[in-house]
């Protein structure tokens, strides 16, 4: 197999002067803005929700002013050198930024994104008495977020990476009270964990063998390694990009998680946090351009992922449920897009951003149908909304073309250019890929149009007592925002300013080859697929009554595609059961054994300081008898030694 | 003819700033009208041991050290060294606190946690008058001021006559003030007669070691009976000289099989004496035990080490066992304090042949936390109280967090610190005897250490179990406001002993630089 390796240019990275010098000012904003509200307490609860929305706004606007000012720096990369986090011995880690166009497009995403959904949780909790914390916690997310994008070295990317792990925690887990959401933050805390420990594993081989975890000095130095060593760094970052992002096999997390508030599907768990496995993997371009095992192993796990997102997609009730697994398939897009190497990086970060827009649009329309919908999520019971919600049927439907790669919609170019740079492999594996991309493509336009159907269209199928409205202003006009981008973003960041010029610094030029297969071909047969599909999906759902409880006599492969291809039964007898097996073995152990040793030590001890303890007398006599005898042993001793 | 003595008056002053407030305060209680003298005595007790304070840490800083270690002045009975001064400065630091505490007028409703007429027979009618009346006796600060005196020339004496005279000095007054407390007046005598019979019965081997070493050497004076020792070898005399020296010595220390009084009498004695006793005597007598066993012993490594080995050994483990079925507060402390100096003694081992190892710093820094934390863990006991003075049973402790979540939370500082857990004092100073063991190869002993804190580690934490996860008792004590010198005791404490466990760095460069016995 050959991989064409990238001449990456290492542009300079200069230190940081005038505003870019201030640029910590990005994470500290909404970090000041978690602080007071966590710490204010109930004073705080009335304007709380501004100063979260405030705080991430003018955090949004500083990341404008920076791009600009970056856009003018020799090189486009500045280093912000904060203070020494760590000084031990010869582990000298420094606490600083490295403000390049790779991050800064993502500080750009998640401060814009996130800003128009905190504007439009204010109306969605309007009605929460917990309202305060949520923003509270939003502005803890956005600066770990911000945190990990920013950071220079894979310390500081680690600690932002905790950072929104608990941030997702504690948002999926905001209605603690219901089972549901506590097990289900249960749930992404733990698989997380499992990827955060391939994460720490990584920076621990980096330190050990290269003694330094900054990315100027790992990806100056990795090539000095062996091959071996590479892969299995490489491979470590893999399992915690596949934690944070919800790929195979750690990818069962990802649809629990949206027992949280909607605006957390919207942000953390669709448009943000879960790319962070992507942004971890571009932004170690240069290690993965040493190890083609690992970069395969990638590809493998984008393939795989994006078409169990899909499948499972096809069959879920659950309106968010079934956005999860599309997100989860989007992701895998870009997981094979960066998999691609050098030809696939900025196809892959293209998708990214917009798919952070239409998919977070598509929650938060999502959001709005709940909010109509008394909360009910069960698509069975929707029905008919088209001209009850105008607004959010307009911009949902926007997301959805976007999604769905209708043409000239955001999502038409992305997805074009990454299966362009599969097949500009050109080779067997490209045409598998791009075959898997496009089929992917085709399940994504039926489970899409299958939500839409059964969500817009038709009889309205309604419970009892619920009477669907549009939703307030604060909310929709996020949506219409949102939906702006759905409509634009691709065709702006891939033709007329091409992301591919901005990132340039980061990953090298772009290549000009000859491509494979004629885009004008690709865009044909991919929309074609993609008609197909909603063709489908019409013949299926759209032309018959859909049933208000979902039937129960139905094919193995919907049956499969229902258990979300049985990842979690999977898991609970591999992993599960086993667990519990040993813990049960080891509280035997500790029961039987540890605890009778300790307690049996107890014991003895307490025994034995009872029976001391009657030498206390209280008498002098004994006392003094006591100090008698002591001297004449320390006398008989030091005789012995001298004499001895 | 005649020669005059050497006297070095800058060298004398901190002694003579004691001792003179001592005097001062003797004419105070004699002259000064009733109604003052208690401001009076305070005051010069503060300024007595302030200014042997401040007189040590100026002449420490002033003084032309060159590359020696020190001075030996009046007429060769005092070696003003750095280690001896760093000794000075600690007891005479503490003991400030110690009066501090003694100066407590808020929390007894009789104004004083001393008796006021001492000689009255316990419980007999006159005694039951003064339990009531707000009626204070002053002879305390003079008699405290003399011991802290006595402690002072203690570590600094270069003879083993000075030594005796001092060990007196600072004896016989504590014997005179364990005896005062103004409440449970028995048991207190109790005390006070039997420190005194037992601490005679120590003195007289501590008097008759001085005597077969004198027989055998020659010689009263520390580096000479070195010299002796180095070119004679250690005969049978000097050995058995040696080992009662140690005895005398060791039973200040509260070390066992010597410790039997401990518990009795820091039991016994007010609240604010044992304070000043745990934490002062403690560090006179382990600076005299370094001073003997460095300077005038220092060749004679082999000889003594067994012994400190074995003794320390002993001392931890009864004193963590011992502790394990304690239910008085203060007795807890007290077979803390023998456990403690237990883990002394391993930085004593750590001295090496010749003083060469860093057992004599890792010591000093260890003598100065254990006496600031004990100090400040006693203080908090005199806030706690129920109608009959202090509440010292651990019951009546149960709970005490939500009544009185400060005062809980400082015991529980100095409870962590005296477990030895990290970022307090005690770990720190555990740490740095604990190594010095180790680099003289005594890591079995120190494995003992790490076992024996671990036991003791269980009646610390329990009492910090009882007052934060028990329900608090019906008729539970009450927690007194403490008044300003209370206040600043704690105040003081507690900071050192968090400061000196998150930041050891100076004080512990302190103490290294201040290692150095002049011999």
């Amino acid at each position: 197999m050959e991989i064409i390796s990238a001449e990456v240019l290492p542009s300079e990275v200069v230190p940081a002067e005038g505003l870019l010098g201030a640029s910590w000012l990005l994470i500290a904003l909404p970090l000041a803005g978690a602080a007071v509200l966590l710490l204010g307490g109930r004073r705080t609860d009335r304007w709380g929700h501004l100063l979260g929305t405030a705080t991430v706004v003018g955090a949004f606007l500083l990341a404008v002013l920076c791009t600009f000012s970056l856009a003018d720096v020799e090189g486009r990369s500045v280093d912000v050198d904060l203070f020494t986090f760590i000084s031990t011995g010869q582990l000298d880690v420094r606490a600083g930024l490295l403000y390049d166009p790779l991050s800064a497009v993502f500080v750009l995403l998640i401060t814009g994104v996130g800003s128009l959904i905190h504007v439009y949780s204010i109306g969605y909790m309007a009605h929460d008495p917990a309202r305060r914390r949520f923003f509270a916690y939003l502005n803890l997310f956005v600066a770990a977020m911000l945190l990990l994008v920013l950071g220079n070295s894979f310390v500081a990317l680690y600690v932002g990476w905790e950072g929104v792990g608990l941030a997702s925690y504690l948002l999926i887990a905001f209605w603690y009270t219901r089972p549901g959401a506590a097990t289900a933050a249960k749930k992404a805390f733990i698989m997380n964990r499992v990827g955060d420990v391939g994460l720490a594993l990584a920076i621990f081989v980096m330190f050990a063998q290269l003694g330094t975890t900054s990315y100027e000095g790992v990806f100056g130095t990795v090539g000095t390694l062996a091959g071996g060593t590479i892969t299995a760094i490489g491979l470590l970052l893999l399992l915690g990009a596949c934690g944070k992002s919800g790929q195979f096999p750690l990818q069962a997390w990802l649809p629990d998680a949206m027992e949280g508030p909607t605006p957390v599907s919207a942000l953390i768990h669709a448009a943000t946090m879960v790319t962070a496995g992507v942004y971890l993997i571009a932004r170690s371009a240069p290690i993965y351009d040493e190890t083609p095992t690992a970069r395969t192993v990638v590809l493998a796990v984008g393939a795989v992922t994006l078409l169990i997102g899909a499948i499972a997609g096809c069959a879920f009730d659950d309106i968010k449920k079934v956005l999860a697994y599309s997100t989860v398939s989007q992701i895998g897009y870009m997981f094979l897009a960066v998999g691609l190497g050098p030809a696939g990086y900025v196809a892959g970060l293209a998708h990214l951003l917009a798919h952070g827009f239409f998919k977070a649009g598509l929650f938060l329309g999502a959001g709005s149908v709940m909010h109509a919908m008394d909360d009910s999520v069960d698509m069975r019971r929707y029905g008919g909304l088209a001209r009850k919600l105008p607004i959010t049927f307009a911009t949902f439907g926007l997301g959805y073309l976007a999604l769905i790669g209708f043409p000239f919609l955001s999502g038409f170019y992305t997805k074009d250019a990454i299966i362009e740079a599969a097949l500009d492999r050109d080779d067997a594996w490209g045409w598998v890929l791009a075959g898997v991309a496009v089929l992917g493509a085709g399940l994504t336009a039926f489970y899409m149009t299958r939500l839409m159907l059964m969500t817009f269209f038709g009889r309205a199928r309604w419970a009892d007592g619920v009477h669907p409205h549009e939703s307030p202003t604060v909310m929709t006009a996020p949506m219409v925002v949102l939906s702006l981008g759905s409509i634009g973003a691709g065709f702006l960041l891939v033709k007329a300013f091409p992301l591919s010029d901005w990132l340039e610094p980061v990953f090298g030029e772009e290549h000009s080859a000859e491509h494979v297969v004629a885009p004008l071909t690709v865009g044909l047969v991919v929309t074609g697929v993609m008609l197909l599909g909603v063709l489908a999906a019409w013949l299926f759902v759209g032309r018959r009554e859909v049933p208000v409880t979902a039937p129960v006599r139905v094919s193995p492969v919907t049956r499969a595609a229902r258990n979300a291809l049985y990842a979690d039964t999977i898991n609970e007898s591999l992993l599960m059961r086993p667990g519990q097996w040993l813990t049960r073995a080891l509280v035997w152990v500790d029961n039987r054994g540890v605890d009778g040793a300790v307690n049996g030590l107890a014991a003895g001890l307490g025994g034995s300081s009872s029976r001391l303890g009657r030498t206390q007398t209280g008498f002098v006599r004994t006392y003094a008898l006591g100090m008698l005898g002591g001297a004449v042993l320390v006398a008989g001793a030091l005789l012995a030694v001298t004499s001895g | 003819m005649i020669d005059a003595p050497d006297l070095s008056l800058a060298a004398l002053a901190p002694l003579l700033f004691v001792f003179g407030a001592a005097c001062v305060g003797v004419l105070v209680e004699a002259f000064a009208p009733r109604e003052v003298r208690h401001p009076v005595q305070v005051a010069v007790a503060l300024v007595g041991t302030g200014g042997g304070l401040a007189a040590t840490l100026v002449y420490a800083a002033t003084h032309e050290w060159g590359d020696g270690a020190g001075d030996v002045t009046a007429a060769g009975a005092l070696a003003v060294d750095k280690a001896g001064l760093f000794l000075q400065a600690t007891v005479a630091g503490l003991s400030v606190l110690a009066v501090l505490l003694f100066a407590e007028r808020g929390l007894d409703p009789a104004r004083s946690a001393f008796v006021a007429s001492a000689a009255v027979p316990a419980g007999s009618p006159r005694d039951r008058e003064q339990l009531t009346a707000t009626r204070v006796q002053t002879e305390v600060y003079p008699l405290a001021l003399f011991a802290v005196g006595g402690m002072m020339v203690f570590v600094t004496a270069n003879d083993l006559l000075i030594m005796f005279v001092a060990l007196e000095v600072l004896s016989l007054p504590l014997y005179l003030i364990s005896g005062l407390a103004r409440r449970r007046r028995l048991l207190s005598q109790e005390a006070a007669v039997k420190y005194f019979l037992l601490g005679a019965f120590a003195s007289a081997f501590f008097l008759y070691g001085l005597a077969l070493v004198y027989g055998a050497t020659g010689s009263i004076r520390l580096g000479e009976i070195r010299q002796s020792v180095a070119e004679d070898g250690g005969d049978v005399l000097v050995v058995l000289g040696l080992a009662l020296l140690i005895v005398g010595l060791l039973f200040k220390a509260s070390v066992a099989p010597f410790h039997s009084w401990t518990p009795d009498v820091y039991q016994g004695a007010p609240t604010p004496v044992t304070a000043f006793m745990a934490a002062c005597t403690k560090v006179a007598a382990f600076g005299a035990i370094l001073r003997l066993l460095y300077v005038a012993f220092g060749t004679e490594e082999w000889t003594w080490r067994p012994l400190v080995y074995g003794v320390a050994i002993v001392s931890m483990v009864v004193g963590a066992v011992l502790g394990l079925t304690q239910t008085d507060l203060k007795r807890m402390l007290a077979y803390s304090s023998i456990a403690h100096a237990g883990f002394l003694l391993t930085g004593v081992l750590g001295l090496g042949a010749d003083g060469e190892g860093s057992g004599l710093a890792a010591t000093m820094f260890y003598l100065l936390t254990y006496g600031l934390t004990t100090l400040g863990a006693f203080a908090v006991l005199t806030l706690v109280r129920d109608g009959d003075g202090e509440a010292g049973h651990l019951a009546q402790w149960a709970g005490l967090a939500s009544r009185s979540p400060l005062t809980a939370a400082v015991m529980a500082l100095f409870l962590l610190a005296l477990a030895g857990i990290p970022l307090t004092a005690g770990f720190t100073g555990k740490f740095a005897v604990f190594r010095a063991a180790v680099e003289q190869g005594a890591w079995p002993l120190v494995l003992v250490a790490v076992l024996a804190s671990a036991v003791a580690a269980f009646f610390y934490l329990r009492v910090i179990v009882l007052m934060y996860f028990s329900p608090p008792a019906a008729d539970g004590p009450t927690v007194g406001v403490p008044g300003v010198p209370t206040t600043v005791v704690l105040a003081v404490t507690a900071s050192a002993t968090l400061a000196l466990g998150i930041l050891p760095g100076a004080v512990l460069d302190l103490a290294e630089q201040a290692a150095r016995f002049v011999g």
